[in-house]
């Protein structure tokens, strides 16, 4: 793999940091908002609902603030968090598996993960088409045996599944 | 010996045929588990669990499942010695310090030596670990069937303060991460009023978040997307164990026992308190380096250094099995996880386990000295075979675990959403690591979260809103002083550096 060997920083790892601690402030700024807006004071009997997670959220933002200045105070740490090409390779597999992950939302899991594997061994690992196709379909079927025949476990099933009579 | 004698039942129950398949049954997958890049210990069990449902509906059919699933959890802490010594890429956290002097002593062509070695002092650390338990569980267990809200509230506290103050990485992200945890928690409805919380008006929210989804992603997909940086290739040491190699490296264990003493005391205590099997193996090794009378030849390939981390990491992960199950604390992930097991099989873990479950207990404590020895003659007899494991190019393993993972974050509550949670949890978990924010507050607090918030507002209701309460009685004020201790411990200290930087850069 050539790419491995692009080692340009993608993203600074203070870059990373500082994002980071954004997005946790963020987070802990949803939470206080909502805790407020359910009440996070003193009644009558006791704590009310939000009373605990305002906390929790207040804590959030006050460490996520004191995350934020020390990223940017602290600048020593300023290497690559990601090269660009370990970045090629990580979003190499995040992608088709997002796409993959809706598709289990439509289609149930058998059929996506199929065309998932097979299309991860044929791109990334370029293996022949039939070398994938038995090992996409075999593993499914093994999948198929173990949870819904096995255990009992029923999983996700889409048209295919129906035309096949297997639900 | 009232602890010898409930034991003794424990064996009656778990040395049934069945028991014994199921031990070995789940050791093998939980050495391939470790072994594999992307599953361990806690998401393995994690997947695994849905498919205890139904066995544990059976009448003992509980013990059984539990026996699976702890089996899995010991193999997989033995599988991460393979690939940390055969391919110097830890397949567990725990397992790093394994690779100091592991991968040294494989590439000198010692890997038999290093992989006896690491077996057995990972059987002899889980055999200190599982004794310990024997005998300090019933006695935890009936101290603490005297505990109310207040000092349940305590014991939690106790536990995340222990992160703070234990964890290697800084104060602050550990304290994000926990709390993040803490507020996935909150969402969905109430546990005490019935009042939605940040739901945002969606119908997914309502049940809120579970954390075997959080954990499956923040450990899965999160570890995989790191291995792949990496690169797609692994290159590894070849591993032949023979007996002779075996009976040779026994000969030369006894030496270091007072290293294995020393690295099973730690392991047991950061078990215990939950610091966790990974920085117990770090420590056990710095330890066993500083008092070592080869300590300079650390790093070059000595077996000393793989027994060091080894035995900690293994009384460790044991020993966190402890406080799971007398106070339903768990000191890691995996234990959480199996908390988090006992919860949807109907058991409340607590000290009440104890009185109303004996034969669940000590089944298990019984299983646990069965299925170590169950691990180890597996992984002795069968390292070739795990390590062939390890050379499947990653381009086939790569997405069929991601597709595992996938059908285990769908199976915990039959919900597509879930596994859409799994790729943003993996992501987090992958930002996360990369930042080392750590991952294990973030999981426990979304499994004790509830349960701390419900104890919390107990105790406020007996007393009237009163913080007092947590210091009435000597028993919860220690625990919160030494709780409140450990928090305050390195925030002062990080304090204290900070303030001298900048006063030095002043000057």
């Amino acid at each position: 793999m050539s790419e491995v060997h692009d080692q340009r920083a993608a993203l600074s790892n203070k870059t990373a940091e500082l994002a980071v601690a954004g997005f946790t402030f963020a987070l802990g700024a949803i939470v206080i908002f909502d805790s407020w807006r359910i009440g996070a004071r003193w009644a009558a009997d006791g704590p009310q609902t939000g009373y605990f997670p305002f906390y929790v959220g207040v804590i959030i933002c006050i460490a996520s603030l004191v995350n934020f200045v020390h990223a940017l105070l602290i600048s020593k740490k300023n290497g690559a968090f990601v090269e660009v090409g370990q970045l090629k390779l990580v979003l190499s597999v995040l992608v088709p598996s997002s796409v993959y992950v809706v598709l289990v939302g439509f289609l149930g899991i058998y059929v996506p993960s199929i065309i998932y594997i097979a299309f991860f061994m044929r791109w990334l690992g370029k293996y022949a088409w039939w070398k994938a196709a038995f090992v996409s379909v075999g593993t499914n079927v093994f999948f198929y045996c173990v949870f819904e025949i096995w255990f009992l476990v029923p999983l996700p099933k889409g048209v295919v599944e129906s035309l096949l009579g297997l639900d | 010996m009232d602890a010898l004698n409930s034991l003794l039942d424990g064996f009656a129950v778990a040395l049934s045929l069945t028991n014994i398949a199921l031990m070995f049954a789940g050791v093998i997958l939980g050495v391939i588990i470790g072994v594999l890049p992307g599953l361990g210990g806690a998401n393995g069990v994690a997947i695994l669990l849905p498919l205890t449902f139904s066995m544990a509906q059976t009448p003992g059919g509980q013990t059984s499942a539990i026996i699976l699933l702890s089996c899995i959890y010991w193999g997989a802490l033995f599988g991460g010695a393979i690939t940390s010594i055969l391919f110097n890429i830890p397949g567990e956290p725990w397992s790093v310090a394994t690779t100091f002097d592991g991968y040294p002593l494989a590439q000198q062509g010692r890997a038999g030596a290093a992989l006896t070695a690491a077996f057995t002092s990972s059987f002899i650390g889980a055999a200190v670990g599982v004794i310990v338990i024997t005998f300090l569980s019933p006695i935890v267990a009936q101290f603490a069937l005297e505990f109310g809200p207040p000092e349940f509230f305590s014991v939690y506290l106790l536990t995340f303060c222990a992160f703070i103050g234990m964890s290697k990485q800084a104060p602050f992200k550990t304290l994000v991460s926990m709390m993040l945890g803490f507020a996935l928690a909150a969402v969905g409805s109430d546990t005490v009023t019935g009042t939605l919380r940040m739901t945002f008006g969606t119908a997914t929210l309502l049940t809120g978040f579970d954390f075997l989804v959080a954990v499956i992603g923040l450990f899965g997909i999160g570890e995989i997307l790191l291995t792949l940086e990496e690169g797609l290739e692994f290159r590894g040491a070849s591993a032949k164990i023979n007996l002779k190699v075996v009976i040779q490296t026994w000969k030369e264990l006894p030496k270091y026992w007072l290293t294995s003493l020393r690295s099973a005391a730690i392991g047991c205590f950061m078990g215990i308190v939950p610091g966790g099997a990974t920085p117990a193996s770090f420590m056990a090794y710095g330890v066993a380096r500083r008092f070592s009378k080869d300590g300079d030849k650390f790093g070059e390939g000595v077996v000393e250094g793989v027994v060091a981390p080894e035995t900690a990491a293994h009384a460790a992960g044991t020993s966190a099995l402890l406080p799971m199950l007398t106070l339903g604390v768990p000191g890691s992930p995996t234990a959480a996880v199996l908390l988090g097991g006992l919860l949807i099989w109907g058991l409340e873990p607590g000290p009440l386990l104890f009185v109303e479950q004996k034969e669940f207990v000590w089944g298990l404590i019984a299983s646990m000295y069965l299925g170590n020895i169950a691990g180890l003659i597996v992984v002795l007899t069968c390292v070739p075979l795990f390590a062939a494991i390890l050379r499947i190019p990653f381009s086939v393993i790569a997405p069929i675990i991601i597709v595992i993972c996938a059908i285990g974050a769908y199976t915990v509550h039959n919900a597509t959403f879930d596994i859409y949670m799994m790729v943003v949890f993996g992501v987090t978990g992958y930002l996360f690591k990369k930042l080392d924010y750590p991952l294990a507050p973030l999981v426990l607090a979304i499994v004790l979260g509830d349960r701390a918030e419900a104890s919390f507002r107990q105790a406020m209701l007996m007393s009237q809103g009163d913080m007092r309460i947590l210091f009435e009685n000597g028993l919860v004020g220690s625990i919160t002083t030494l709780a409140l201790a450990l928090l305050i411990w390195p925030m002062a200290s990080t304090l204290w550096s900070v303030t001298k930087k900048l006063a030095a850069k002043d000057a």
